[in-house]
Parts: C-alpha cells; structure tokens; sequence
C-alpha cells in the first residue's frame, strides 16, 4: 500500500502570495509565500489572528478574492493549477471545492427557501432535474440532522436557529459532492453549546464522505478538537506546521506558544494564563525581519534583520524561526 | 464582493462623525457642478454688465433668430432672449434660495421637535409629514396658488407647505441615531442637560446632512417654480422668468430658441445644483446618506 | 382589551400585515380629506367668491343658495362633516369652468392619465433597474460614471421644455414622432372598456387603432418617465451594491454558480423588493409631472385639467384632481407594501 506521503495531496498550495491594493495607490502583500498541502480526508487547521492572511488564502482557492487583490504563485487542485485557469477554477468552485462561512445567520439567502438553495447548485453542477436534487438535498439534510428535512426545504432561514442554520449551510455546500470544504470560522458566530455539535458534525462528514477539510480558525481550542494537522500562520506567512498534537502539546515557533498560553487550560496552576502583548500588524505595515519580533519575548537581533525560512525540524514538522524556543526556555 | 471576509482595518472611534471625507473636493463632477454654480451666480450678478439689453426693453423686431447683434434672438415682443436669460437668474436663484432656506428651517424645527419630545408629538408631526408627502406636489402647489392668487412669492408659499417634510424626516432620524452615540449618551451620564447635549453634541452633526440636502433641494426647488411658472401660476409678465419663458416661447413653436435657451438655463442651474448635493453625498458618512432614502 | 390583544395575535402574519396597513392608509385617506378641506373652505378669506368666482360671488341668489348647501355659517367641524358627506356621496363640487361636477370631470379624463403613468412608470422601471444593474456590476467605472450623469440629467431636466424640445424634434423637424392628443386628428376612439386606447384597442382587436394609440403615448410616456428613470437608476445602484455585500451573495458565488444567476437571483431580488417600494413613491412624483408633461402633449387627462382649472383659479376641480391623486398614491403605496409583504417570506410567513 502506498503511504500517504507517496501519494499527490488533493490540494497543494506553493508559493502563494496574495497583494491588495493600499488606500495610498500602492500594493501590499497580505499572504507572502504560503505552501500548504491538504491530503484526501485529511483535516487542516489554518490558525492565526484577523490579518494574518488565512482567509485570503482560503478565498484564492475558490477564486473568490476580494475586487483588487492579485494572487500569485501555484493553487494545484488534483493537478490542475486554479490560479492559470480561470475555467479550471469555475469548473472546481462549489462542484469539488465548496465553503461555509462564519456568520450562518447572514449566509443563507434571506429571500429563498431552503430547497431552493439546496438545489440549484446542485441542479447546476451535476446536470440533475429538480427532482432528482430535491432527493439529494433531503438526504444531505438529513445526514446534517435537519428534523424533517423534506418539510424544512419549503422553509426560510429565519425560520431555523443559528445552529440549525448552520448545517444547513454545511448541507448546502456538500449537496454537490465536494471532494475539499473550506470552514472559515464556522463556530465562532455560534453558541458555546451549539458549537460542539457542528465539530461533531464536520467529523463525521470527513469520514463518512471521504472529506478533505481546510478549517481557518483563530480558536485553537475548535483546532485541537478536530483537525489531523495544523499551519499556524502570522503576517502572511507560515511560521509552524506539524502534526496537532505535537504542535499543540509542543510548540515550537514562540508566536505559536504564545497562542496557546493565553488558552484556558485545565490546570490553571502549572499553565499561568499569559495574553499575547500587543495587537497583530495592520496589512501593509508588517514589520521587516520576523514580522513577529516585536511581540517576541525571545527576538535577537538577527530576527530583526533576517526573514527566517520555515525549517523542517522534525518528520513532518517545519517552523520559521532561528531560535529554538524549547531550548531557551526553562521549563 | 467579499470585502467582509477581511479583516477590517482597526477602527478609531471619533468622538465625532467627520461630516464629509475630504475626497468630496476632488471629485470632477462636483467640481464642475460647484464652477456652474458659481460662474451662474456671478452671471447674476453682473447681468447689467453681461447684456447689451434690459431684460424687458423691446428695441428689436420681433422674432429674429440667434445672430451675432442677438444671441439667443428676439421674442415676440421684440425683447432680448439673451438679456432675459441672464436677467432671469436674479428671478430664480433668489425665490428657489428663499423657498429652500424657508423649508428647510420649518422642516429642521418640527424634525427637531419630534426627535427630541418623541411620542405622540412624534407621532403627529411625522404622520402631517406623510400626509403632505402623499399629495402631489405640483398640483397642491397649484391648488394653494389658486387659493391664495398667482405670483412667485405664492408659488414659494405653496411649495414650502410641500417640501418641509424632507427635512423633518432627516432631521428626526439623524437625531434619533445620534441620540444613541455613546459621547451622547456619555454627556449625559455626566449630568449635561439634554437640551443642551441636542445643542453641543447633536446640532454639528446635523448640519452637514442640512447642507447637502440643502443642495439637493435646491434644484428641485428650481424645478418646481420653473414649473409653476410655465403653467402661469408662478412668475407674471413681463418678469424674466426661465419657466414662463419657455411658456411663452410653446406658443411659437417655429421659433425654437424662445424656449431652448431659457429650459437650458433651467437644466444647467438644476443639474449644476445635483452635481454638487450628489457628490456631498456621496462623501457623507453612508448611515447618514441611508436617512436620505 | 388584552382579549382584542390576544387575538391579534393569533391572526396569520400577513393578515395582521395587511389590516394593519388598510388602518394607515384609511388614516391618510382621511388626512387627505382634512386638509383638502382645510384649503378648499378654510384658508380662502372668502370660500363663497373663490369657489364660485366673483362673478358669481356678485349674486346674492347664489351666494345664499351655496353658503346654504355647504353648511358655511356652521362651525367648522360640522362643516368637515359636511364636506366628508359629501365626498362619500363622490360630490366633489361643480367645477367653475365646465360647469359639471367635477366628480364626472375626473371620470372623464383619469383613465387617459393612469393610461400615461402606467406606461412612463414600465418604462422607467425597465431603464431604471437595467441602468442601476449596470452601474452597480461595474462599480466606478467608467459606465458607473456615464450612468450617474444620465440619472442626473434626468433628475435635473425641466419635464415641461424636455417635452417641448422632443416634440420640437421628433414631430416637427424629424416628422417621426406622432402629434400631440391620443389619436391622430379626427381617430375614432375605440370602444370604451376602460378608456385607456391602448388596452380598449387591443380587447375589441382593433389594430389599427392600437398602433396609432401606441404611437402616440410613446413620446409623452418617455418624456414623463425621464425624471423617475434617474430616480429608479440611482436607488437600484445603492440597492444593489448593498445586496451585492451581503454574505450570501458570496455564498452563492462560493457554490460555484454562474454570475449572471449570482446577480439576477440573489442580488436581485431583495433589491427588487426594495424597487418596488421606491417605484410606489415615485408613481406620485409621477403622476403630479403628468400636469407639466399633459398640457404640452395635449393628454386629455387630469394633468391637463388641473392645468386649466388653476389658470381659471377652479379651486374645487384643482382640489378634487389633488384629492384623487393623492388616494392613488396612497392605494399604489398600499399595494406595493403588499407585494412587497408578499416577496418576503420574513413577513409572509413571521
């Protein structure tokens, strides 16, 4: 059997670098060199604060970048690059490739019924009647747990909870058989309570559907719950990637640290909850060297000179970073 | 597009809306528009030095087309189309001026009252504003007219009792927003009267939007005399009215510059008026500009 | 009282939505009147002369027979009352210049007027949601910028010289456009139905008829539309640049669906839904410009009526054109809320 590394992943980024156009006239560079791989039912966690490019990076996988921005650099989806084609990436959006978004009260049509909403793309992308989507839908409704779907797809959003509204939407997005889901922050609009159950739900899909997940999130708490691996990116670019339990339990990359010690743990007495000083860097006014030198407890002078490369430090493992934080701090 | 899926740049909070970004004064169309207007008033101004004629002076023969002697040609009493073109800007920018500033200071006052008392005074104000806004302007107008006689200062009259709702409704909302701002809010924590808070915190901020809806009220108001005026209802002879000129120039209708030089006065004033309310609002803040929907 | 409470409550959504706006629009119906009134008999200095004239007002025979038959040495309430009853009764008064009531007056001409807004109000949703569609798909560029200018230009240019200028144009040096009236000189009216020519020449099948009836009302149609198509133009832009912020605009480009569906299915229709409403105001403005645009083109409508009665200062007729027009508006506004409560499945279903 081929192992998995053997294997082409279903969706490689290289050397993604995404530039906005400044309220100045000029252009600057919000995603700086990204490479991420998601395998076949493999579940990626991209975490990072607002501003550090993980949803733009999302965006160009769909080809759904705001008005402005230039994408540069290789999207290869089962080897078809979607950012040299514009037919290529038509022809993935929404049939292989399909997203949800954060706010589930704002991103189901106010003014269509569920049905509506859960066929026509499907209608659309697999060539079926209507008849033959309705039965699609319901089926997928009923595997996101919609009581009574066939009577919930003559129903309106308004009608259905934050949470229902929720799987509806991830309902929607897998009607037509995505091979890849991007969730962008899919729980965070949501109830703490309401939260677990679409984790839950998210997982069961990926085995069930073979689902490959690319799951953008600021929480690392919705991070460890579910995804296989996790990119951890800041100012635009990949500063730690790794297994998620060796990223979580050992974080490598001091920014990575830093997230993770201002997390509630379960024994406050040996983990002091610590916040993360200062705010992330506006777009546009990333600072030179490691963009995160200046919130860094460990940052020498060569990490205000130097953009350090993303270094494999372990099977699997690689992390932008010169100093090696596990060994400078005391345990 | 998906703007909303980035992040926002930080947000400042002002301690006050800035009323118009400062881009407004390079926009080419208000710029332009805002030239008309004044190139328009000075043509005002200086009308005795501009024409060769008085506006009501009958040298000529009648009926002569535009030549180099007379631009714009005769009417048919022999007067100056030119002369009464350039003269008929000191009839409208001064009855359209007062019509606006008389709407406008009626509309602020009972926009102001129903804001700040609310309840059923709110209730009665604003449901008199719907009331005047159901009737057809230009036929109330005229019905007011007949009812107390024709003559521009009447038409103004009339005009004012339908165009003051515009302003009471913008009014009343802009305050009702800006009544829930937290430096509003937080000046009166610190004991600042409310009567006081509507004059310090609120009246800045309610200015702005006056003065673009001023702007764009004003063609309108422009529009609405000229109209009157065609119909016999405003402006009486021999005054150089552009509306009842162009009235005047439909019972020749061979003679097509009476009518097309004074209606080309009428278009450039009104849209050199837009021009200028439209970029202004364009620049407001676009909560504001929602009030003037 | 908590018992009417409760079982208002229990009615259906949209029943509650309907009968709630019914009470405002009978409200306003019922202002309407008052101030009609108010302008008619109150503010008049002396409601005998300028309701009948002076030289009518010069007889005493008259005078007394009119203070008589409307109650003007009772106080004002009982005058309203009055006044009320006999509008109830469709006595709007006799009109001073064609000496009929203008009740008949109004009869007579308004299927010619709602014949002409109807037809200006199609065309100026039709040019109205294209060109804001249009703007709005090419946000700041250069057709955003020619589309501004022209709604604009519509929102600026006098209705009555337009009018005179494509008349001028089109009729006398062209030769393509029809003269004024509905029907050539000396045309046949077809069968009265509903005396609008257009819709009674396509119901008896008199061709003829219909394309002559067409031809005329194209030109006062546009001319009269031009004003709300800068109007229409500008509120579909803002409506649809908002719709098209909106997450599930986003969502559905994120499916993977075309664009023209993403804009004419999902954009759209909560835009439209706001058209509809603006379109319902708008039919008002519409309907006072139809005086300016009537009496140039010669419309035997009420424009043109209101036109004659107030240059013969014929209170009563100008009054009761003011009076239907403004019921028209508040029935169209009505109707729009309807359509409206019937697009959206927020306030059909609760």
């Amino acid at each position: 059997m081929a192992s998995v590394s053997t294997k082409p992943p279903l969706l490689s980024i290289e050397g993604l670098t995404i530039s906005l156009p400044t309220a100045e006239g000029q252009r600057a560079e919000a995603v700086r060199g990204v490479d991420l791989a998601i395998g076949r039912g493999e579940i990626v966690g991209l975490a990072g604060e607002s501003g550090s490019g993980k949803t733009l990076t999302a965006l160009s996988v769909l080809g759904l970048l705001p008005g402005g921005a230039r994408p540069v650099g290789r999207i290869l989806f089962e080897e078809r690059d979607l950012l040299a084609s514009g037919r290529a990436a038509r022809s993935v959006r929404g049939a292989e490739v399909a997203m949800v978004f954060q706010d589930p009260m704002t991103a189901l049509h106010p003014m269509l019924s569920i049905g509506r909403q859960m066929t026509e793309h499907v209608r659309f992308h697999l060539r079926l009647s209507q008849h033959a989507a309705d039965t699609v839908a319901v089926e997928m409704l009923d595997r996101v747990r919609i009581p009574n779907p066939r009577e919930a797809m003559t129903r309106y959003p308004h009608q259905f909870s934050g949470g229902m509204r929720q799987r509806i939407a991830i309902a929607s997005a897998l009607a037509a058989g995505p091979k890849l889901l991007i969730a962008d922050e899919p729980t965070t609009a949501l109830d703490v309570t309401v939260q677990a159950g679409i984790l839950r739900l998210i997982e069961g899909l990926r085995r069930e559907l073979q689902l490959s997940v690319l799951l953008i999130t600021h929480d690392l708490g919705v991070m460890s719950a579910l995804a296989d691996r996790v990119y951890v990116m800041y100012a635009g670019r990949v500063v730690e990637r790794g297994a998620r339990a060796d990223v979580l339990a050992q974080p490598r990359h001091p920014y990575t640290r830093g997230l993770l010690d201002a997390l509630p743990h379960g024994s406050p007495s040996d983990h002091p909850l610590r916040a993360l000083p200062g705010s992330p860097p506006a777009i546009g006014r990333f600072p030179a060297g490691c963009a995160f030198h200046p919130r860094c407890r460990f940052a020498e002078d060569i990490c205000r000179a130097d953009v350090p490369d993303l270094m494999p430090v372990a099977p699997g493992r690689a992390i932008a970073c010169p100093i090696d934080p596990l060994a400078a701090v005391p345990a | 597009m998906s703007e909303s899926s980035l992040s926002a740049p930080e947000l400042v909070v002002l301690p006050r809306r800035r009323f118009l970004r400062r881009s407004a004064w390079t926009q080419p169309l208000g710029l332009v528009g805002l030239a008309l207007l004044v190139a328009i008033v000075l043509m005002a101004v200086l009308a005795p030095w501009l024409s060769a004629h008085g506006p009501i002076e009958q040298g000529a023969r009648r009926f002569m087309a535009p030549s180099a002697e007379h631009w714009f040609g005769t009417d048919q009493l022999g007067r100056d189309v030119f002369a009464r073109v350039i003269y008929g800007a000191r009839v409208s920018l001064p009855y359209a001026l007062q019509l606006v500033i008389m709407a406008s200071v009626i509309g602020t006052i009972a926009g102001a009252i129903a804001g700040y008392f609310g309840g059923w005074i709110d209730g009665v104000i604003m449901r008199a504003a719907d009331l005047v806004m159901a009737f057809p302007d230009i036929i109330l107008a005229m019905a007011v007219v007949a009812a107390l006689g024709p003559g521009l200062f009447n038409a103004v009259l009339a005009v004012v009792v339908v165009s003051w709702p515009i302003y009471a409704r913008v009014v009343r909302s802009m305050l009702l927003t800006i009544r829930d701002e937290p430096y509003v809010q937080s000046s009166r924590l610190l004991g600042v009267s409310s009567a006081r808070a509507l004059w310090v915190d609120v009246r800045p901020n309610v200015v702005g939007p006056l003065i673009v809806l001023a702007a764009l009220e004003f063609g309108h108001a422009v529009l609405i005399l000229a109209g009157l005026s065609f119909l016999g209802l405003g402006a009486q002879p021999p005054a150089p009215e552009w509306g009842s000129m162009v009235s005047d120039g439909s019972k020749y209708f061979d003679k097509w510059w009476l009518s097309v030089f004074p209606g080309l006065a009428i278009l450039l004033v009104v849209l050199a008026a837009n021009f200028v309310g439209d970029t202004l609002r364009d620049a407001l803040d676009p909560r504001t500009a929602k009030a003037f929907r | 009282m908590s018992y009417l409470r409760t079982s208002w409550y229990a009615l259906p959504n949209l029943l509650r939505f309907v009968l709630r706006r019914l009470f405002v629009g009978v409200l306003l119906c019922l202002g309407v009147t008052l101030i009609s009134f108010i302008l008619t008999q109150v503010v008049p200095g002396d409601p005998v002369s300028a309701n009948l004239g002076d030289r009518a007002a010069s007889d005493p025979v008259i005078v007394a027979v009119f203070r008589e038959r409307y109650g003007l040495d009772k106080p004002l309430p009982e005058q309203y009352a009055l006044y009320l009853q006999r509008l109830v009764q469709g006595d709007l008064g006799e009109s001073q210049q064609t000496h009929r009531p203008v009740t008949t007056d109004l009869g007579q001409y308004l299927p010619a007027t709602i014949e002409l807004a109807s037809a200006a109000m199609i065309l100026a949703l039709v040019f109205g949601i294209a060109l804001g569609v249009i703007a709005a798909i090419k946000r700041d560029g250069w057709p955003d910028q020619l589309i501004r200018i022209i709604s604009l230009a519509g929102v600026s240019v006098p209705t009555f010289w337009l009018a005179l200028v494509t008349l001028y144009v089109f009729f006398f040096k062209l030769g393509i456009a029809p003269g004024v009236g509905r029907l050539n000189p000396g045309g046949k009216a077809p069968p009265a139905i509903t005396n609008m020519f257009t819709i009674d020449s396509l119901l008896t099948g008199q061709w003829a008829t219909f394309s002559t009836a067409i031809s005329h009302i194209v030109l006062p149609a546009l001319v009269l539309a031009i004003y709300t198509v800068g109007s229409i133009t500008r509120f579909t832009r803002a409506a649809m640049l908002e719709s098209l912020n909106q997450d599930y605009v986003r969502s559905a480009r994120a499916k993977g669906l075309p664009e023209r569906t993403v804009i004419l299915r999902h954009a759209m229709r909560p835009a439209l839904a706001a058209i509809v409403t603006v379109a319902g105001m708008a039919f008002g403005r519409m309907l006072s410009g139809t005086v300016l645009v009537e009496s140039v083109f010669s419309w035997p409508g009420i424009g043109q009526y209101a036109y004659k009665s107030a240059l013969a200062l014929d209170l009563r007729a100008i009054m009761g054109v003011s009076l239907v027009v403004a019921v028209i508006y508040i029935v169209v506004n009505m109707a729009v809320d309807l359509i409206y409560a019937l697009i959206d499945p927020r306030i059909r279903l609760g």
